[in-house]
């Protein structure tokens, strides 16, 4: 049946846990819309032929609707479509709610290719390893104009903003190759912004993660064209604390739990922050980048609104260096939840 | 003005007989110096240049999608480079949307109708209307100059950063745009005003026809929506002109912004598009099966509340940017009930033909065909609202076919039926009606020909502004662009016989479809001032069809 379905309506693949709650949306949705139609299509041209007209002057009787008639009107067409919204936001808040045990990797467009880097270390152009049944995190942004990443057999896609991380996640669910295709009209050759998925199966994954990390990435084309990326050699945090030194974190933020003129990085991801308004939220990538790009937006009571904006300082690799080193000095079960118990410390005032 | 001077003007036309208006000539020949029709004040001249121009804005706009149209029909490069071919299908939105279909029935005909259907003798501001053309105009021709030196490449909805980063030109296309919105706006304000001041006699609010509730609704968002637009065109000129730094995150902007302030307009504009279309196929309907709406109330306020609810709904066109989650469920619901309310109307029309008397001639098959690209144009859309489908939808071919189909498609069905319908009341000629069905079908044909391959496109993921694209979407392309051939041979076949009628036309009746609208109360073509003798007066709603001897106090709902 769904084969079928899929045949007709022209679907690709479906891979992914996102692809087949959409996939039974829709086709709930086209079932329902085709039989309405037939319905409304059929009553009218049953109206055409039955009140065709006989005389040219032909009188008619003055024909209006009962309130009765008007509610149904209403209501039938209200009932779908609140229906097809709860089943379909449900659907849309959890993938816009990645698990919290899933694998992160960071996304950037740039005209016209994408890059691709995971914390652990390995880089990659155009090509996306990712390993099968596993929640993997996406966390795009752009160097330069909007950019959208989509994967149609996935059925996932998410715009790549420059100065800001967009998220998404899938979950592959049989290994293969799935082509990735730009969305957001980017330019000159939009159309060649193409790249594609590759999902290993778990033993697959694992030998893919060792190749990589015994620097087999060298001798791979893809990886040579990336150089200006990162370094294959330096792992992503390690890139990050190197940045962070040479654009001056350290003057004003410690590592160690102290704070100083700014909160300390140790333990910061993940916290629960009370801002200067009172608003409370929870130290993500998001803030993070916020914080480089525009720090007066969001600032933690108790602390001066003196940081400079690193926007334009700093590229989209090197941001991500930082927010990745950042993520590293933190307490080893923030992601399972338990971020209120990260270090305490009073702010100066 | 003596009857030579009238039979002189149109060659090839029956001589008039109607004596006894020799001193009331109709508005066509009431003046015939170049000067008396570009100076005029008068809304039918007015009305008629407008679609001269609107006419040539589609021919434009309609080259410009068959270019994009045969580039498509294969995966490489087929006629033009990829630069040409951006600036191509952006100069098609740009030229079909901002020149074609926010001006065409509003201008052409709410222009024309709209103070007949009024009983009055013209709009509340003459000279705004006149302004209102020629600053289309001049906006056009800034436009039309800037795509001629260098051209844009940013797609219709100019997101930034691109269009503050791009080299192409600019400024001059969103400064054209920029000031054809003042002219949107001088229209609406003056459908406003006169719907609110120059009702005639008997004409109460809910006995107005429902082309003026339509082009009411439709004038509220032009002035309340069109300001946005102007706004933010000029800080994307600024942009790209001085480095402002509002859009563009490398100068410390914010490119979601844009697409929020963007949206803001350009989602109720879509109902500037579309709304005089429902009013258009209220008329045809009522006329064509001889019936009053079916729900006249539910029709009128459903155009309010479509009008309303389209300044709340245009986050859903953000789904997949970034926007928060919240904000996705509030617009997505948002957006649902404009479906409602475009059901509502769709039920009443079909109410409408019920216990009626149809007569299937050109404008109803229109309609036809209308209802059938409104019901699934609007179906999808409403798959769309549902947020999770979006995401795999957004910005492919689904999105294209989409808009195609309840935007474009309705507002062409209807801009037809309008021209057909109310081509003898204008020009005082008929058309040849087995021509007319031909075309109506072939451009009804060439429209799903075009449009449904495109919906599957999508489905199977190929993205829209794509130049080149990969070998699978192959054979739905070319689907796609022998439709868009047959579409064009359509519109062909109708300009041919149309302006065959204008010429050589015979005569039409006052009122050759025997309507009770209240337009064809008067002669047609109508007099320089619209009613010979005193102010007519409006015992009766419009599409009245009842026998008078069985007449019953209505008890309309």
């Amino acid at each position: 049946m769904n084969e079928l379905m899929n045949n007709i309506l022209f679907l690709p693949e479906r891979a992914s846990t996102f692809a087949e709650r959409v996939d039974n949306l829709h086709y709930f949705v086209i079932a329902v819309t085709m039989l309405s139609s037939l319905a409304v299509g059929t009553t009218a041209v049953y109206f055409f032929f039955r009140y065709r007209r006989r005389t040219p002057n032909q009188a008619t009787e003055y024909v209006v609707p009962s309130v009765k008639t008007e509610f149904l009107f209403v209501s039938l067409p209200l009932v779908f479509f609140l229906t097809w919204f709860v089943i379909g936001f449900r659907d849309f808040v959890w993938v816009s709610t990645p698990p919290k045990d899933a694998m992160d990797v960071y996304v950037m467009g740039k005209q016209w290719m994408w890059k691709f880097s995971y914390p652990e270390g390995p880089n990659g152009v155009n090509v996306l390893h990712v390993p099968a049944n596993r929640p993997v995190r996406l966390l795009i942004t752009s160097r330069d104009v909007l950019h959208s990443f989509f994967v149609p057999s996935f059925r996932i896609k998410m715009d790549a903003v420059p100065g800001r991380y967009t998220q998404t996640w899938f979950e592959a669910t049989k290994p293969g190759t799935y082509q990735i295709l730009c969305t957001e009209y980017c330019g000159l050759s939009h159309s060649k912004m193409l790249g594609e998925v590759v999902v290993l199966s778990a033993e697959q994954w694992d030998a893919w993660v060792k190749e990589q990390r015994q620097g087999y990435l060298a001798n791979r084309q893809d990886a040579l064209a990336d150089v200006s990326l990162v370094p294959h050699t330096a792992r992503m945090a390690e890139q990050g604390q190197k940045v962070a030194a040479e654009v001056g974190c350290f003057k004003c933020h410690t590592v160690n739990g102290e704070p100083h003129i700014g909160p300390t990085f140790l333990g910061l991801y993940g916290k629960q922050e009370t801002l200067q308004d009172g608003v409370s939220l929870r130290v993500d990538e998001a803030y993070i980048t916020q914080s480089m790009m525009d720090p007066g937006a969001h600032l933690t009571a108790g602390f001066p609104n003196v940081m400079p904006t690193f926007q334009g300082k700093l590229t989209g690799p090197q941001t991500a260096a930082i927010v990745e080193y950042i993520k590293t000095l933190r307490t080893p079960d923030i992601r399972t939840g338990a971020s209120s118990q990260g270090p305490v410390y009073e702010p100066i005032q | 003005m003596s009857p030579s001077s009238s039979i002189a003007a149109e060659p090839g036309a029956v001589p008039v007989p109607d004596e006894h208006h020799d001193h009331h000539p109709n508005y066509l020949v009431d003046g015939t110096t170049l000067k008396s029709w570009l100076l005029t004040l008068d809304h039918k001249r007015i009305g008629v240049m407008y679609l001269i121009w609107v006419l040539l804005f589609f021919f434009i706009g309609g080259i410009y999608a068959l270019i994009v149209r045969l580039e498509l029909l294969t995966p490489g490069p087929t006629i033009i480079d990829a630069m040409t071919y951006n600036r191509a299908f952006t100069m098609h939105g740009v030229v079909m949307i901002f020149l074609f279909m926010i001006p065409a029935i509003p201008g052409a005909f709410g222009n024309f109708m709209l103070p007949l259907m009024l009983g009055a003798k013209d709009v509340a501001f003459p000279k705004l209307n006149l302004l209102s053309l020629y600053l289309l105009l001049t906006g056009a021709f800034i436009a039309i100059w800037g795509m001629i030196n260098g051209g844009m490449d940013t797609g219709w909805t100019f997101y930034t950063p691109y269009s503050t980063h791009t080299t192409t030109t600019v400024a001059p296309i969103l400064f054209g745009a920029f000031i054809i919105g003042f002219s949107s706006i001088a229209t609406g304000l003056n459908f406003i005003v006169t719907t609110h001041t120059m009702r005639a006699p008997g004409i109460t609010w809910f006995k107005m026809p429902l082309f003026v509730w339509a082009m009411y609704a439709t004038a509220c968002i032009q002035v309340l929506a069109t300001p946005v637009l102007g706004l933010v065109l000029l800080l994307v000129v600024g942009e790209h002109l001085f480095h402002f730094g509002i859009f563009d995150p490398a100068l410390g902007g914010d490119p979601v912004l844009f697409q929020h302030l963007f949206w803001f307009y350009s989602h109720p504009a879509v109902y500037i598009m579309v709304l005089p279309s429902f009013g258009v196929m209220s008329e045809v309907v009522a006329t064509f099966s001889r019936k009053n709406i079916f729900g006249y109330r539910a029709v009128a306020f459903s155009s309010l509340g479509i009008a309303f609810v389209g300044f709340f709904a245009w986050g859903h066109h953000m789904f997949v940017s970034g926007q928060s989650t919240f904000n996705a469920g509030v617009f997505a619901v948002l957006t649902m009930l404009v479906g409602v309310f475009t059901a509502i109307k769709v039920f009443n029309w079909v109410g409408t033909v019920y216990k009626g008397a149809v007569d299937f001639k050109t404008p109803f098959a229109y309609f036809c065909g209308f209802l059938y690209f409104t019901v699934f144009g609007g179906m999808t859309g409403v798959a769309f609202a549902t947020a999770s489908l979006d995401v795999p939808w957004h910005d492919t071919y689904f999105v294209v076919a989409h808009f195609h189909f309840i935007m474009v498609g309705a507002t062409i069905m209807a801009f037809m039926a309008s021209l057909h319908y109310w081509f003898p009341k204008m020009f005082g000629k008929m058309y040849h009606e087995g021509w007319g069905l031909v075309s109506a079908a072939l451009i009804i044909l060439g429209f799903n020909a075009t449009f449904i391959p495109q919906f599957l496109l999508g489905n199977a993921g190929m993205p829209r502004r794509y130049y080149e694209y990969p070998e699978r979407f192959q054979a739905l392309n070319v689907a796609s662009t022998a439709g868009a051939s047959l579409l064009a041979f359509g519109f062909l076949i109708s300009a041919i016989y149309l302006t065959h009628a204008l010429v050589f036309g015979r005569r039409a009746a006052s009122n050759p479809w025997r309507s009770r609208g209240y337009e064809w109360m008067t002669e047609s073509p109508p007099p320089t001032h619209n009613f010979v003798g005193p102010q007519p007066t409006y015992p009766e709603e419009p599409h009245f069809y009842v026998d008078p001897k069985k007449a019953e106090v209505p008890d309309a709902v």
